[in-house]
């Protein structure tokens, strides 16, 4: 059976150009980068270049780019920096749809000693500014809001928001890991002090990211070990991972045309095609600043578990923002976030393309998704005759 | 990705008897949206009064709607005798086993299952039978006794994996305790037999575990504790060395030496400094 792949912001496909470069540092190039020898110093030069690589597609200085182990290591390691290099401030700003990786971070700071502010969202999953800006106050250690949102693909506006932190000196840091690679980001334009990235949501392989963090930012290890990252993060390199990381974000630079009229065009096109062919599919998120390749969108009146094992049988991955168990009935916090009603909370689906979809899979779920949306809503006690029965 | 049996594969694939019986004998509805499953069962009775005919309809994941046809096909051809004897572990049994976190499916079935006998029998809608406990979910002390005993659970992620209770805001944890202690045969935590300590054994036990824990813990530091009086339930004690100039005194005081103390030896103590 083919597979038709369509849960990139869950993880991608490892570049074939990305495994090429990454291959002899996994055989022959086994030196360590911190060795005397040449024979380690031709690693050290590859993972320099990695580095001037990772900082080009963000526009940063390769001295501004620390190697992590992921998003989570990347995300941890910028709040500690903050609240430990600002020890008298206790006030941390996140926003209500974070990934677990801050949200669950911020949650556990807030039971040890810190005050949180939870940013609240609307119904389209657009940020509440007047609420970020309400409470921002100079006990605020550090404000980390996520570029753009890994289950509606709402953009958040950074370049605004970092204005008015930077002129109120406050330390600003984004979890950017669904915005590289699929819109332009800038770090110098932006000008925020902090910025998490991740290698397997760009083709890169799992365990491997990077943090950027603007010179002259006050910074405390997370990682505390050897010199590796000038002493930012110890830990003998990744290195045949970062060098993979290093040529996934220079396909990632020459990709990003694609990826904003190609496969937007993608995007639309099975969106569209679904929110024709089957009644009562809402929309999540709002339409006109998201990702160009997710498309979240509620089925009503079925629970997503149930869709998106049914897709599985076709081939199909994609994920859904319903949790069916018996710990999280509830649908993931985003949805509630938004106040995505019951009826469409459970059965909502998020399908995240990539460059190497095409147009035949595209049509091939526009073809196949709405009977099986029909069969479960047939199976379902509030459907009857295409119209709700029971509210 | 859950690891389903392929019975429950082959039941949510190919589902049997979906729908809703013509001028049925039996209805029995229950769950809701917002509880993320719902479950309307409809039978009806041939002139032995066996069932000749048995359908539902399922909103919810795949092992609801598996749960579901396994017991339509369970209850055909049986007496409403019979199919009073169905649990919610013999649906499970029957698709050859669900994952824990979602047995709660199966029970989702035999509810409906009673209710349909009880609206067939014309006792209309069953009585809500006990006190409500888990508030989020409609859950009773009696459902869950009942549950507990069937499954013989022992912790309350079982209770929450079997009838869903205490998977919302966890307010009713300590209830649901207190049910599976009941049955269990626990006695509750000892804590008011440890308020029975004559002063003397108090300050014992205070002093005790001054130096089996808390004192260690602080020497790492630079830091030390001194116990100066116990006046009923106030531990008064003086703090020395790094200890005695640290910002974060008072949080070690109130969050680590406080709540060890109570733990340890009285849940009503409380720690003071004393300069």
């Amino acid at each position: 059976m083919n597979i038709i792949y369509m849960d990139n912001n869950a993880t991608t496909k490892i570049a074939p150009e990305v495994l090429e470069a990454m291959m002899p540092y996994l055989t022959d190039y086994y030196g360590n980068a911190s060795s005397m020898h040449s024979f380690g110093g031709v690693v050290g030069r590859e993972l320099n270049a990695a580095r001037e690589k990772v900082a080009a597609l963000i526009n940063a200085e390769p001295g501004e780019i620390i190697f992590t182990s992921c998003g989570t290591e990347s995300d941890s390691t910028a709040i500690h920096a903050a609240i430990r290099s600002q020890p008298e401030k206790k006030h941390i700003i996140t926003t209500r749809v974070e990934h677990p990786a801050i949200k669950n971070l911020v949650e556990y700071l807030g039971k040890n000693g810190y005050r949180v502010t939870w940013v609240p969202v609307d119904k389209t999953g657009v940020l509440d500014l007047d609420y970020l800006y309400g409470h921002l106050s100079d006990d605020t250690a550090v404000v980390s809001i996520m570029w753009a949102n890994n289950e509606s693909g709402v953009i958040f506006p950074i370049d605004d928001i970092a204005e008015t932190l930077l002129a109120r000196g406050i330390v600003f840091h984004s979890d950017a890991v669904q915005a590289v690679g699929k819109i332009p980001v800038d770090v110098k334009k932006t000008g925020l002090n902090m910025l998490s990235l991740s290698g397997h949501k760009i083709h890169a392989p799992k365990g491997v990211g990077a943090l950027y963090v603007k010179k002259g930012t006050r910074f405390s290890p997370f990682m505390i070990g050897g010199h590796q990252e000038r002493n930012r993060r110890g830990g003998t390199e990744n290195t045949a991972s970062i060098i993979g990381l290093g040529r996934a974000c220079e396909l990632a630079g020459t990709h990003l045309a694609e990826i904003v009229t190609r496969v937007r065009a993608l995007r639309d096109r099975l969106e569209n095609g679904l929110l024709e062919k089957v009644p009562n599919a809402l929309l999540n998120g709002k339409k006109d600043a998201r990702l160009p390749n997710t498309t979240n969108i509620s089925f009503e009146y079925i629970e997503g578990e149930a869709i998106l094992l049914m897709m599985d049988q076709l081939g199909i991955c994609a994920s859904s923002g319903s949790a069916c168990t018996s710990g999280s009935l509830e649908p993931s916090h985003v949805l509630r976030a938004m106040g995505v009603p019951f009826t469409a909370a459970h059965g909502s689906v998020r399908f995240s393309l990539s460059t190497y979809n095409t147009e035949k899979e595209v049509n091939f779920v526009v073809e196949n998704l709405p009977p099986i949306i029909e069969r479960l809503r047939n199976m379902s006690p509030f459907w009857k005759e295409g119209a709700c029965k029971v509210q | 990705m859950w690891e389903y049996t392929d019975k429950v594969k082959d039941h949510f694939l190919n589902p049997r008897n979906v729908g809703a019986v013509d001028d049925p004998d039996g209805v029995g509805e229950v769950g809701s949206m917002a509880c993320g499953d719902a479950l309307k069962l409809t039978f009806k009775l041939d002139e032995n009064k066996r069932i000749k005919e048995a359908k539902f309809q399922t909103f919810g994941c795949a092992s609801a709607i598996a749960s579901s046809s396994a017991l339509t096909e369970m209850l055909i051809g049986k007496t409403l005798e019979e199919a009073e004897k169905i649990t919610n572990d013999d649906i499970a049994d029957y698709l050859g086993g669900l994952p824990k976190e979602k047995m709660h499916c199966s029970v989702l079935g035999r509810d409906a299952l009673e209710k349909a006998i009880y609206c067939y029998r014309g006792e209309g809608e069953k009585e809500i039978d006990g006190n409500i406990v888990c508030e989020c979910f409609g859950v009773t002390d009696k459902e869950i006794e009942r549950t507990v005993a069937e499954n013989r659970l022992t912790t309350i992620e079982e209770v929450t994996h079997y009838i869903k209770a205490g998977g919302g805001c966890e307010k009713c944890h300590e209830d649901i305790q207190k049910i599976l202690d009941a049955f269990n045969n626990k006695t509750p935590e000892a804590a008011p037999a440890k308020k029975e300590l004559t002063n003397i054994q108090k300050i014992r036990l205070i002093e005790e575990t001054l130096d089996r824990e808390i004192k260690p813990a602080l020497q790492k530091d630079g830091g030390n504790i001194e116990l100066i009086d116990v006046d009923g339930s106030r531990v008064l004690v003086k703090l020395i060395g790094t200890c005695a100039t640290c910002k974060a005194s008072q949080l070690t005081l109130k969050n680590y030496v406080e709540i060890r103390l109570q733990e340890m030896v009285s849940t009503d103590l409380v720690v003071e400094e004393v300069k």
